[in-house]
């Protein structure tokens, strides 16, 4: 039925002239009908997750739950919202693309424009591979001799000589590794599309490299740059590993006492949406699954809100036109 | 299964026959004046530009050589280029005339492997001592491909005009020279109600001009041109070329191209080259018309190409 469908549409000639299955080889029309229906089941799962967490999320999302922080108690009335989780995915989101995206696309914009010399530049590729590949949980546990080390005693609580280690910071930090590689990539896709004959274009007319990587070819592939932060912003929402072993994983924020706004805040120990629904969720220690559904969809929303994002830049883009290669 | 359907029927085309060749070759706007010569081949189209007011020599390229590693791209070439003229470089593809061409503002030194010996002077100023980007701002290109910047048509020329990377010079007082660069490029007229519409969304002809335009308001002593219409339609390729006609007083106008009717029509001296070596340097009339080399009479003859 699948295969009628191409044919059908070949005669109706709507979409110009598609080609016909009748003439295929039976291998062939077998290996269409597979990616078919691979293809839909995809959708399919997609689909499934984004409508179970949909009603899931409506039937057990309460508005007061987004300012109400978590309390203690012993019934679901008595126990609060996810406020201070939200406000935790929101601190470590912003902090980690902050160090991230200038990191990012500056070794892009080095490796492609510049990269000499030569074994530099493949180290560092090396590097941004390794990075890519390292578990987040690894990537948590280092972090955690790094930030309890005196000298970065600063960015965290400590007491007499002994350094916490674990903070906004801290998270921060390390969550910024895990959005790096993904900006690097796409910057460089980026970069690389971009013809050799637009970079002469402006060195034909006495602009330097850095001139001409600033006007042109870094607004050139601003969507693949939002892409990339996208991308990572996404993974930094959605990563638990750090958030559990370097932010302390407290139901609340736990701000430092003698310290000022904000970094008695940033310098202390706190939570975000994906900690607090694996804590609410069966295996937690909270236990009350239908917040952890309620704080899933508001999960999901937020990520669900990033694609929308990274397609108006796309569709801005093409406005703008691209050359003929 | 279906049985396999038949092959589409061959049509064969009669190549003894050897009119169509002929009409190919042909120009392609003979006029009706009466007094072309006779010719075979394309010397027989309309030359339609006068001859040269003046010229003043710019450039002078003595025994220049390019490498890219061993190979060996451009073999100690001498050339004059001249304001006044418009020089064409012709020869098959891969004898160096783009090399050279690109020498000519050290465009060659991005290339890690290129290296140059010999001397390019600029107004008996060797270039290698002229700061590069200062060299380019003098000596401007256009390329192959339309390739606007991804902007607006008054930013592609506002960028040449200000400093580096800088923003600075408002876009009121950029307003006349940009204007100016449009309307020496022949553009102006066409786009000057949509000066803010994105650069990459006019037609290829117009995008080109745009380009020429943008090599322009750097004010140049010198235009390189690499094949310009080679991606154009026939009718834009003839808005060029009448421009570059028009350009050739103001600056030294260098040309590659590929099209060997093109570098009849507007250019007054022609090199060819051919395997990196100059085999033949005159105006274009003598060239086209009594080519003292061997292979030069091959290459105008369409023996080969």
């Amino acid at each position: 039925m699948l295969l009628l469908k191409g044919q059908d549409k070949g005669k109706a000639g709507d979409k110009g002239a598609v080609e016909g299955t009748a003439t295929w080889a039976l291998a062939d029309r077998i290996g269409l009908a597979i990616c078919w229906a691979l293809g839909l089941l995809f959708c399919a799962i997609a689909v499934a997750i984004v409508v179970y967490l949909l009603v899931q999320g409506i039937k057990f999302l309460r508005p007061e739950m987004l300012w109400t922080p978590a309390a203690a108690g012993f019934s679901e009335g008595e126990t609060g919202g996810f406020s201070d989780a939200l406000f935790g995915t929101l601190i470590v989101a912003v902090m980690g693309i902050a160090l991230a995206l200038p990191a990012g696309v500056a070794i892009a914009v080095w490796l492609v424009e510049y990269g000499r010399p030569a074994g530099l530049a493949r180290i560092t590729e090396m590097t941004i591979e390794a990075i890519a590949g390292i578990p987040s949980i690894v990537l948590a546990l280092f972090g955690t001799v790094i930030f309890s080390s005196t000298a970065l005693g600063f960015l965290s609580r400590s007491s007499e000589g002994v350094v916490f280690g674990r903070s906004f910071f801290a998270a921060s930090a390390m969550l910024s590794l895990v959005a790096l590689p993904l900006i690097v990539a796409s910057t460089r896709e980026g970069l690389n599309s971009i013809p050799r004959h637009v970079r002469e274009a402006s060195y034909a007319v006495g602009k330097t490299k850095a001139a001409t990587t600033r006007r042109i070819l870094l607004p050139t592939c601003r969507p693949q740059v939002t892409t990339g932060a996208m991308l990572g912003l996404g993974r930094i929402i959605g990563d638990t590993a750090i958030i559990v072993v370097l932010l302390g994983a407290t139901q609340n924020f736990a701000p430092v006492e003698g310290v000022g706004f904000p970094l008695n805040y940033l310098r202390g120990a706190g939570t975000t949406l994906t900690n607090f629904v694996y804590e609410a969720s069966p295996t937690g220690n909270l236990n009350q699954p239908q917040k952890a559904y309620a704080a899933a969809f508001v999960l999901l929303l937020m990520v669900l809100a990033l694609n929308a994002a990274v397609d108006v830049v796309h569709r801005r883009a093409r406005k703008v036109g691209t050359w003929s290669h | 299964m279906e049985p396999l359907i038949s092959p589409p029927p061959i049509r064969r085309l009669r190549l003894e026959d050897p009119e169509p060749a002929t009409e190919v070759i042909a120009p392609a706007h003979s006029n009706g004046n009466g007094h072309a010569p006779q010719q075979s081949g394309f010397t027989a189209a309309k030359r339609s530009i006068k001859a040269p007011q003046f010229s003043i020599r710019r450039m002078e390229i003595d025994e220049v050589s390019v490498h890219y590693g061993a190979k060996e791209a451009v073999k100690r070439v001498s050339l004059p280029v001249r304001q006044g003229e418009v020089l064409s470089l012709i020869g098959p593809s891969g004898c160096g005339k783009t090399t050279l061409l690109r020498s000519l503002n050290r465009l060659t030194e991005l290339t890690s492997t290129a290296t140059l010996t010999g001397r390019i002077h600029l107004d008996d100023v060797d270039i290698t001592e002229i700061e590069p980007t200062l060299l380019r701002r003098r000596v401007t290109m256009v390329f192959q491909q339309p390739n606007p910047f991804p902007m607006s048509v008054f930013d592609n020329i506002a960028y040449v005009l200000r400093e580096q990377g800088s923003r600075r010079a408002r876009k009121k007082s950029l307003e006349p020279k940009v204007h100016s660069a449009l309307d020496r490029a022949g553009l102006f007229e066409e786009v000057k109600d949509n000066l803010d519409h994105p650069a990459l969304k006019l037609s290829g002809g117009q995008q080109q001009r745009l380009c020429i335009a943008r090599a322009l308001a750097a004010e140049p002593e010198v235009l390189l041109l690499d094949e310009p219409c080679s991606a154009l339609d026939p009718k834009s390729t003839q808005v060029i070329e009448d421009l570059i006609v028009k350009l050739r007083d103001d600056v030294a106008v260098v040309i590659v191209t590929h099209n060997l009717q093109q570098a009849y029509r507007i250019a007054d001296h022609v090199a060819f080259m051919y395997l990196g070596d100059l085999v033949e340097y005159n105006s274009a009339t003598a060239l086209f018309g009594s080519p003292r080399e061997q292979r030069t009479q091959e290459y105008v003859s369409g023996a080969f190409g």
